[in-house]
């Protein structure tokens, strides 16, 4: 068990990865010379060499789709798109070849390709560079959807994902780089799971990547002030882990989720359905959810605040869930 | 659109690969008149791209190429699929949705694979197939292999990023890609003057430091001994290759469109290139072929699409209990 941050342990995963498996190679902008745009493969051009830690051009069109190409001849590419905004620009290889391609060919050809990308706000870099489009990429069969949010998530999953026979999109969010956490030596090979991140017992805080530290934050302040909240980090975005979430929904009977993405068509509506669904005899009070304001994230500090999940949104929205005043 | 004459003179191969050539060109042409005819009957939905007037390419070009070289093609394929080596049963039994289809009735007529033969599809968005091309010849050059990428797309990819940015990719990494452009002058409806500032197709490849070559796509030996040569330097030189292959679709770009935007006296022109009527008569000029032996050999091919027709008829619809499979591995998602 060491403490380490969460870049650190998404670049000691790569370096693993590299490592045991000469299939494995790393594709994207900047990520040699320059060391990645977050600072996480730094190094590794020079530990594993230019063939294998490939700068590639500003085409994320071309280079994600060369990944697919490199999956289908055999290899087990890592791309990293620098960030969710400009994976738009690859949409196009990400849904209609990675996702596609096993289904399209009657199951004759897989592409076992790990994406990887930062997401979300918080840093001032204003609208194009802000966005979370984890719902998006989770509504597509046939991708697998990963959200780490702890530095031993960060190094698992990269290896659960290239071992991964099938096309997986990771989300690193941009504020969790810095993130410091328990690394332990035990690995954890579970892509498939939802994690119970904090016992409790009044209400179900449900969230994912770079809310769980704000989700937690909340959990927090609702004990100082009597509530016991259970928080559950959903990790896997596609499939969700409906068994997890429902336990949890079932035994807190109320539950709150907590997503960066838009409100209009945001995974917590997902989820919040999947519970509606499957346990709304078992609930006590009306499903509810924090997630960013509709809006384009602003520049200035204050209103790009004001438009993302908070932990004091999330405090009230429980109070206001228990008919209480706010603490 | 200046049109020239149609391909003449002796065809410079024996007798066995001269008749092969043909025989290849008349598979698919017999193939898709077929097709169309079945497509009339409700037997074939969705979109169907007859690839006729076009033969010749998919005939010299496929004849060039190894078995461990990867093909990528579009949803204009019946016929690359078809010279590949993926059986004609088989094909036909997947534009019927059959079970038994190469792609087991999941992919249809745009989504021909086949593993085996190294054919990655079949992709229906244009320009789609390129950065997968790059991407199988990176994997070829990362594993030691030295197989070609034959990526085949039309004058309208040209158009779109993808074409740009694979281009650069495939230059600038020196891959072994072989960009086979087949140019029949239209974008679906729009006439490649109406859509390109530059329509000199070559010059554009030029542009990203790769060997360009144009070719009269209605002669197969044309293509063929281009195409041999493209690809000798591909492999060889371990860098991409650009072909320009110039040829005319005989018919509407799918069974939905009415035509409306070529002059009938062009497509007339065009006709006169026909690549089967006219190899057929070169090699009747030069004694390899007399009629009673091409007469023969359509019986012969209209034997194998009936074959083909029977065993899609036969064919088997895959259970619906079954609809969720092939999406992922293991589980179903929820």
């Amino acid at each position: 068990m060491s403490v380490t941050s969460y870049r650190e342990a998404l670049r000691q995963a790569h370096r693993e990865a590299l490592a045991s498996d000469p299939r494995v190679f790393l594709m994207g902008e900047d990520v040699g010379r320059y060391g990645g745009t977050y600072a996480v493969t730094k190094g590794l051009l020079e530990e594993f060499g230019p063939e294998r830690v490939r700068d590639a051009p500003l085409s994320e069109l071309a280079f994600v789709g060369a990944g697919v190409g490199a999956a289908l001849g055999g290899m087990r590419p890592i791309v990293e798109v620098m960030t969710v905004n400009f994976s738009l620009l690859a949409l196009d290889q990400i849904v209609n070849n990675a996702a596609l391609y096993r289904h399209m060919s009657g199951g004759q050809f897989s592409v076992p390709l790990v994406i990887r990308m930062a997401t979300g706000a918080g840093r001032q870099v204003a609208a194009q560079h802000s966005h979370s489009f984890e719902n998006w990429y989770a509504s597509i069969p046939g991708l697998t959807v990963l959200a780490p949010a702890t530095p031993a998530d960060a190094r698992d999953m990269l290896a659960a994902a290239l071992a991964h026979p099938d096309p997986v999109v990771i989300f690193e969010h941009v504020q969790l780089y810095n993130l410091e956490g328990d690394l332990p030596d035990a690995r954890n090979p579970d892509i498939h799971s939802a994690a119970v991140r904090r016992e409790g017992r009044d209400v179900c805080l449900i969230s994912y990547g770079g809310s769980m530290p704000k989700t937690l934050q909340a959990a927090e302040q609702l004990a100082r002030e009597g509530i016991e909240a259970e928080v559950v980090d959903l990790r896997v975005l596609r499939p969700l882990d409906d068994e997890t979430i429902l336990a949890s929904v079932r035994k807190c009977r109320r539950a709150l989720v907590v997503d960066e993405t838009w409100r209009s068509g945001s995974l917590a509506a997902e989820v919040m359905a999947r519970i509606a669904e499957q346990a709304f005899y078992d609930l006590d009070a009306p499903l509810a959810r924090v997630c960013s304001e509709e809006v384009p994230i602003p520049y200035a500090k204050h209103l790009e605040d004001a438009a993302l999940p908070q932990p004091e949104k999330i405090v009230a929205a429980v109070n206001s869930m228990l008919g209480r005043a706010a603490g | 659109m200046s049109i020239a004459p149609p391909p003449a003179g002796p065809v410079p191969y024996a007798k066995e690969l001269s008749i092969d050539l043909l025989r290849d060109m008349l598979r698919i042409r017999r193939l898709e008149e077929r097709s169309a005819q079945l497509y009339g009957e409700g037997k074939i939905r969705g979109f169907l791209h007859l690839y006729i007037g076009e033969e010749a390419v998919a005939a010299g070009a496929m004849r060039a190429l190894r078995p461990e070289d990867n093909i990528v093609a579009t949803y204009r394929e019946h016929g690359h699929a078809l010279l590949r080596g993926v059986p004609m049963r088989s094909i036909m039994a997947e534009m019927y949705g059959k079970h038994e289809g190469c792609s087991h009735g999941r992919g249809g007529s745009m989504h021909l694979f086949d593993a085996k033969h190294r054919f990655y599809g079949g992709n229906a968005i244009v320009g789609g197939g390129l950065p997968l091309a790059v991407g199988l010849a990176l994997a070829d050059r990362m594993q030691g292999r030295s197989a070609v990428t034959a990526c085949f797309f039309g004058d309208g990819a040209v158009a779109e990023g993808a074409f740009h940015e694979s281009m650069n990719l495939a230059a600038l990494w020196k891959l072994p890609v072989l960009f086979c452009c087949e140019n029949n002058f239209y974008a679906m409806g729009t006439a490649i003057e109406r859509y390109e500032s530059q329509t000199d197709l070559c010059t554009k490849a030029a542009s990203y430091g790769m060997r360009t070559l144009r070719v009269d796509g209605q002669d197969a030996v044309a293509v063929h001994e281009v195409t041999k040569g493209a690809a000798r330097h591909v492999r060889e030189a371990a860098g991409p290759c650009f072909v320009e292959f110039q040829t005319y679709r005989f018919r509407a770009h799918s069974m939905f469109d009415p035509e409306l935007y070529r002059d009938k006296r062009e497509i007339e022109a065009w006709k006169a290139r026909g690549p089967l009527h006219t190899f057929s008569a070169r090699l009747k000029a030069e004694g390899k072929l007399t009629e009673d032996e091409f007469l023969a050999m359509d019986r012969e091919v209209a034997k194998e699409v009936g074959d083909a027709v029977a065993y899609a008829e036969n064919g088997t619809w895959e259970p619906v209990e079954t609809l969720l499979q092939d999406v992922s591995t293991g589980a179903a998602p929820r």
